[in-house]
């Protein structure tokens, strides 16, 4: 039976988009995972050396004394992305297959996720230079098998915590306050935890903890699931009551006003989308760690500082504009049946990546207080934002197809992906354009005209609006029935 | 009103549509019924310019409907829940559809309430987003908003499935209603040769892609229907 549903497990992986959306995006993944596994090789390869003759410490016990941050980042980083397991089981619930199998089933088929088979491609040669550089065979095994227990155990954890926001939040603030501790040195966590990690090195018996720890977490795992597999439990769709949104000031900018109400409520009433608020907000401090000396000075060029400009009000527009039209893909096909101009459609889209750039540029003003030339860059990144970058969004939208299932956070383990990388791919251009017409005025006449020339762009774009819309509608009208079709591969 | 010229639609090598002519005039509610597979629905989306024919024309009063945008005015369709705008309660869905049509807030809220019955206290003031739904409330959701601005043109795509009995009796008895406006042309495709016979004043049977029957209803309509698809 089990082998039965790993064989389906082996379908689903062949059939996903990842292979059968075109040869271009599987090479894509393909090259993508080939890199992330050199990556960490290279990592578990080259630490050992790194740590013990240009940092001149044993690379065992750094690595010791640093794995309660590495392991609490593991955490947080799986509950964001990691996709949970019990997907889809309904199916089985009714067929004739012992629960406890399903359960197993879903359970075990996470051992094989990415977040734990790319640690054997760091901690495998990295266990494999420690013992070619005389450390103990033995001890090196034992520490090994902890480090493996460990990773599993976060796998397992994430399993429990995923649906308990308070237990993420108060683990991550947990961590920001040791980091911040240590930092000042108030407090060093690493040297109580270093020990706890060197023990398993020192004395294989204390192995036998974390394996004991992950039999612990996966029997909770196990009963957690085993005791709501029911449709109206743990697999339930929680259905909240509508919230109540007064839009009707919105009504005197016309049709376009039509757009803006219902992207309002798209945004307020889905978590996928929501969560472009939040983004936009992080990307508005982003500009901090340029400004001011925590970067240690890795971002003093004036280059960088446009950079940071186009990220500080353009947060809005790389989370939601990237990804427009494909919010509406639900329901697209009633967006192109009805009496909508596209021009309007898009030029409610434009107006609020709009309107949401000024609004950062106005909440960025207490960038002023690192400078007058500081906040001068945020209002150029703006100016260009608004000028150009809202059209490029748009252009490239045109192109992305692919549907955005807002629902899909309302399953109660759904999947937290919320980024691709063929849109980050995407993303560069907006970013490097400027930077590049800012290195060249401040090769003619400095800094101030370097501002210039990109904010002069920014204003020349905004006023061929009209022509570029053309150009955007017909592109939009012209891929219409391959977006359509492309939308209705997963609605 | 309608006019389907030498229509096909291809995937490759198989033909899913292939009307070499037809008219569908003013005013006439029309049927369509077939079985799994036989082109109802991409008949409609070719209708409604969701995909692109293969070749040939359909025009809805004298514009192709591939290069024209003016038959958007006057057709209202509800094909499937990806008319339906799922986070937003059935009254914002309802207005949404009201100014993409020029009617205002009070004419809405006029029409909706000429609809109590049929939504049998379901659907308003329930606070519930169309997500939260259940099938058949949503069919009903999206079935009155095509009514909304009065268009020329409704193409309802299996209106009655999902439907409550009750809901399925009074859905037909409004469809009738709406039929006897000579302004008005209505579209229905559906599996239930009874509700179509009763609603229809025309019923074509698409079969593999074919119209093998063009008939107008009479009271043999059903009979006839029966046996062709008893076979």
């Amino acid at each position: 039976m089990f082998l039965r549903l790993l064989r389906l497990q082996w379908k689903a992986y062949r059939r996903s988009a990842a292979f059968t959306s075109g040869v271009v995006t599987s090479v894509f993944y393909l090259f993508g995972m080939l890199y992330f596994i050199g990556m960490f090789t290279l990592l578990g390869y080259g630490s050992f050396y790194l740590l013990d003759e240009e940092m001149g410490v044993d690379p065992l016990s750094f690595i010791n004394q640093h794995m309660i941050y590495g392991t609490s980042f593991w955490i947080i980083w799986r509950y964001f992305i990691q996709k949970m397991p019990v997907l889809n089981v309904q199916v089985f619930l009714t067929l004739p297959i012992n629960g406890n199998t399903i359960v197993h089933y879903a359970l075990g088929r996470t051992i094989f996720s990415f977040f734990n088979v790319s640690n054997a491609f760091f901690f495998i040669p990295f266990s494999l230079v420690l013992v070619n550089n005389g450390y103990p065979t033995s001890q090196v095994m034992s520490w090994h098998l902890a480090m493996v227990a460990i990773v599993f155990c976060t796998n397992y954890l994430n399993i429990l915590i995923n649906d308990r926001k308070d237990v993420f939040y108060a683990v991550a603030v947990i961590l920001v306050l040791f980091a911040v501790f240590q930092r000042y040195d108030i407090f060093d966590i690493t040297t109580f935890m270093g020990p706890v990690f060197d023990s398993f090195y020192n004395d294989p018996i204390y192995t036998l903890i974390p394996w004991l720890g992950l039999l612990l977490l996966y029997r909770s795992a196990f009963t957690h699931f085993k005791n709501r597999m029911y449709l109206d439990a743990g697999l339930q769709v929680v259905k909240k009551e509508a919230q109540q949104i007064q839009l009707g000031w919105l009504n005197r900018f016309g049709r376009t006003a039509i757009f803006i109400k219902n992207d309002i409520k798209l945004i307020l009433r889905n978590k996928r989308s929501k969560m472009t608020l939040w983004v936009s907000l992080l990307f508005l401090f982003y500009g901090l760690l340029f400004f001011t000396d925590s970067s240690g000075g890795l971002y003093e060029s004036p280059v960088w500082k446009i950079f940071a400009g186009i990220f500080v009000s353009g947060g809005f527009l790389f989370t939601f504009g990237q990804y427009v039209p494909s919010w509406d893909s639900a329901y697209y096909p009633l967006m192109m049946s009805q009496n909508i101009a596209y021009r309007e459609y898009l030029n409610a889209k434009w107006s609020m990546i709009a309107i949401a750039s000024a609004v950062s540029t106005l909440l960025g003003s207490f960038y002023m207080l690192f400078g007058w030339d500081v906040y001068a860059a945020i209002l150029t990144g703006a100016i260009y934002n608004i000028g150009i970058n809202g059209y490029l969004v748009l252009l490239s939208g045109a192109f992305i197809k692919t549907p955005i299932d807002l629902t899909s956070t309302k399953k109660p383990f759904g999947d937290k992906q919320a980024f691709n990388a063929k849109t980050l791919l995407l993303t560069l251009p907006k970013l490097f354009l400027p930077m590049v017409l800012y290195y060249v005025g401040s090769l003619l006449g400095g800094e101030r005209v370097g501002y210039m020339i990109v904010a002069c762009t920014g204003i020349v774009g905004y006023f061929l609006k009209n022509k570029v819309f053309d150009l955007i509608e017909t592109l939009y009208k012209t891929e219409k029935y391959k977006t359509l079709n492309a939308y209705k591969q997963t609605t | 009103m309608i006019r389907i010229e030498q229509l096909t639609k291809r995937y490759g090598d198989t033909t899913v549509l292939n009307i070499s002519e037809m008219d569908i005039p003013k005013g006439q509610v029309f049927g369509l019924v077939g079985n799994n597979g036989a082109g109802k629905t991409t008949l409609f989306s070719l209708l409604l310019d969701l995909i692109e024919a293969t070749e040939g024309t359909v025009s809805i009063e004298q514009a192709d409907v591939s290069t024209s945008e003016d038959w958007k005015t006057n057709t209202a369709a509800f094909l499937d829940d990806s008319f339906l705008i799922g986070y937003l309660v059935p009254e914002e869905y309802f207005y949404f559809i009201g100014e993409l049509r020029n009617v205002s807030k009070k004419e809405v809220d006029e029409l909706l309430a000429g609809y109590a019955d049929f939504f049998n206290d379901e659907i308003l003031n329930k606070k519930k987003y169309i997500r939260d739904l259940s099938k058949g409330n949503q069919k009903k959701v999206g079935v009155v908003a095509t009514f909304i601005g009065a268009p020329e043109l409704l193409i309802l795509d299996e209106p009655f499935a999902n439907l409550d009995p009750t809901t399925q009796i009074r859905l037909k008895e409004l469809l009738t209603e709406k039929g006897k406006d000579t302004n008005t042309t209505i579209l229905i495709s559906s599996h239930d040769i009874q509700h179509v016979t009763e609603v229809c004043e025309r019923i074509a049977v698409l079969e593999k892609g074919e119209i093998v029957k063009d008939l107008q209803t009479n009271e043999k309509t059903l009979k006839e229907l029966e046996v062709f698809f008893t076979k």
